[in-house]
């Protein structure tokens, strides 16, 4: 790459660490004071026992549980995407990838906390994990409980290792142009990366090795958290189609957050030359796709359920068609299916604020998806004695409202101070940003646009 | 340590240079190239390219999925529970946890791997200009025997030359 550009690159992606702007601050102040709210409702909730929370017999899972799977769907942004288009080769993806691993992380901490809080005595959570004991409650592996345990934990150790290894060269950027603790802080984080040929041949084949190993993890995790349902024998719930539907519907959600947090982002730290609306158009076509396929399992499901007639499921059925819980349910359709169709099939409102405002449905309606999985088949088993009602009281709504502040406090924090666009992987592409780099940048949908190095192969085009 | 190198801000020039130095009867080995990127069309960036990561990780692989495969059914053994009916080891519902410790033995013998044969961490005391952050390339020699014959290696092909 041009050196001119090359340092051009590096000032605008090292900025916002260097430099605060008053938003970060009311950004960090507002999520915190959310995420306070949080950790005093749960507290209460220590205090005062599980019973502060709308659970009741015979809904005990219901809005954690929800949680735990809506944010464990939406951690399939990051490093499923992410791996697939390295695999790929796809040029494109270099902007995109660490904002979208950095979700990951995030949401996969937040969804694993989900379960803890379910638990109502935390400080019991050890009993969860498959060590061996004489109590012969474990080691039980034949549990789905057990099976979580695993995945998610191997999920998030990959995760969190494929979006470190690519930041240690852009710790050492930030190292050599730092002083002070920075440069001590940083110095370390970047382990003395110096940039010969042979770290950046062995970087580069870890990232191979490690795209090819996490990808089936990623589909294993969501599979696996289906299974905690279709192990059941609840109506609605023992179906063999949940492992595909929960992982389609899992990268569905995390492709509409990555979009969400692309354009904050975008806004926020000023990076329109680098997050181009073709990212945002090629993003939304994935999500075109998904919403369709999202569509066909749907239909799938049900389908099945109504042939079948089975009068305990037909129960659940009717509940979420025309029942106390249809309004959910087609607010639902419209969320996931009408809003992102009208918009992302046509390319005329395909653009950035129309991308952002589907995502946002699809955020919307992926969630009631969850909770309408969960509440009307436990309010509704097999025997009419057991039905029941639910509904969230004001500790589990504080809650999780605070887990969406906390996505975007950590999010915030995190683009403080590490470079959210990987800098280097942008330099190997030979990236050179637009719309306004210069000659030739006309097309803001080219990424190579304006650009005055030669190509070379594997670039980004 | 001693170093005789040059800052190159053409990536053709840098394998130039690293020519010159061969040329000049340095070993290929000798040759410290470091840069802000990774450069896959030129030459010089494949050298050291050869890596047994990718068996390491296998193996490893293996290793995670034996070793969980005993791990699991002399637990199972150990504290035997009936449920539902299954046997005591069942396979079918072992295979999930075989298979997320298989992958995890992969990715983390990768990870290892790859910080071994890439001297990481390092506590510094080697070749380096910050300067390469900027999009300079690095071609030296560390502890050169004939630090004036290499300069003008260096040199030849352009670029800064520096001393240490």
């Amino acid at each position: 790459m041009d050196r001119t550009l090359n340092k051009g690159l590096n000032d605008d992606l090292v900025r916002p660490l260097f430099n605060t702007s008053v938003w970060f601050y009311a950004v960090v102040l507002a999520a915190g004071t959310v995420v306070a709210c949080g950790a005093a409702a749960w507290s209460y909730q220590l205090w005062n026992g599980i019973g502060v929370s709308g659970k009741r017999w015979p809904t005990f899972w219901a809005l954690y549980l929800t949680n735990f799977v809506f944010w464990i769907g939406i951690s399939h942004a990051g490093t499923l995407i992410s791996a697939i288009l390295r695999l790929v080769n796809a040029g494109w993806r270099r902007p995109v990838t660490r904002c979208a691993e950095v979700i990951t992380v995030f949401a996969l901490m937040i969804g694993a906390m989900f379960p803890i809080i379910h638990l109502g005595r935390p400080w019991l959570a050890f009993w969860l994990f498959p060590y061996p004991n004489q109590r012969e409650l474990w080691p039980n592996f034949r549990s789905p409980l057990a099976w979580d345990f695993f995945a998610i934990n191997t999920y998030l150790t990959g995760s969190v290792l494929f979006l470190f290894l690519p930041m240690i060269p852009d710790f050492a950027l930030v190292r050599d142009r730092s002083t002070g603790w920075r440069r001590r802080v940083y110095g370390a984080l970047s382990l003395g990366w110096r940039g010969t040929t042979k770290q950046w041949n062995r970087l580069e084949t870890a990232m191979q090795i490690m795209a090819v190993a996490i990808l089936p993890v990623a589909v294993s995790v969501h599979t696996i958290v289906s299974f905690d349902f279709s192990m059941a024998t609840v109506p609605m719930w023992h179906s063999t189609i949940f492992g595909p539907y929960f992982v389609a519907g899992a990268i569905f959600s995390g492709i509409a957050a990555l979009i969400i947090a692309m354009a904050a982002l975008r806004k926020a730290l000023r990076l329109e030359r680098y997050l181009l609306p073709l990212h945002f158009e090629n993003l939304g076509k994935l999500l075109l796709l998904m919403s369709i396929l999202w569509a066909y399992f749907v239909f799938n499901e049900r389908l099945t359920v109504w042939y079948g007639n089975e009068p305990h499921e037909m129960a659940v059925f009717w509940a979420t068609q025309r029942g106390t819980y249809a309004p959910l349910y087609w607010t639902m359709v419209v969320c996931n299916f009408v809003v992102p169709f009208i918009i992302l099939a046509n390319p005329r409102t395909r653009t950035i604020p129309g991308c952002v405002i589907a995502s946002f449905g699809v955020v919307i309606g992926m969630w009631l998806e969850r909770f309408l999985i969960i509440v009307p088949s436990l309010t509704h088993k097999q025997l009419p004695y057991s039905w029941g009602t639910y509904w969230p009281t004001p500790v589990e709504l504080y809650i999780m409202a605070a887990t969406f502040a906390a996505m975007v406090l950590l999010y915030a924090l995190f683009a403080k101070f590490v470079p959210i666009i990987a800098i280097w992987e942008l330099k190997a592409g030979d990236f050179v940003h637009a719309p306004d780099a210069g000659v030739g940048a006309a097309d803001p949908h080219r990424l190579d646009a304006g650009a005055s190095s030669p190509a070379r192969p594997g670039a980004a085009s | 340590m001693k170093a005789v190198y040059g800052l190159y801000a053409d990536p053709s020039v840098a394998q130039a240079a690293v020519n010159n130095l061969r040329s000049a009867g340095v070993a290929d080995a000798d040759i410290t190239v470091i840069s802000s990127e990774p450069f896959e069309h030129l030459e010089f960036g494949h050298r050291d390219a050869k890596t047994a990561m990718p068996w390491i990780a296998a193996t490893a692989a293996l290793f995670g999925l034996l070793a969980t495969y005993y791990l699991l059914g002399a637990s199972q053994m150990s504290w035997p529970l009936r449920t539902s009916g299954m046997p005591i080891v069942p396979l079918w519902t072992n295979l999930i946890i075989i298979f997320e410790m298989t992958m995890l033995s992969a990715i983390i013998a990768t990870v290892i791997t790859l910080l071994i044969t890439a001297g990481l961490p390092s506590r510094g005391g080697k070749l380096y200009d910050p300067e390469v952050s900027d999009g300079y390339i690095l071609v030296g020699v560390e502890d050169p025997s004939d630090g004036a014959r290499l300069e003008s290696a260096l040199a030849l092909a352009g670029g800064r030359v520096k001393k240490i």
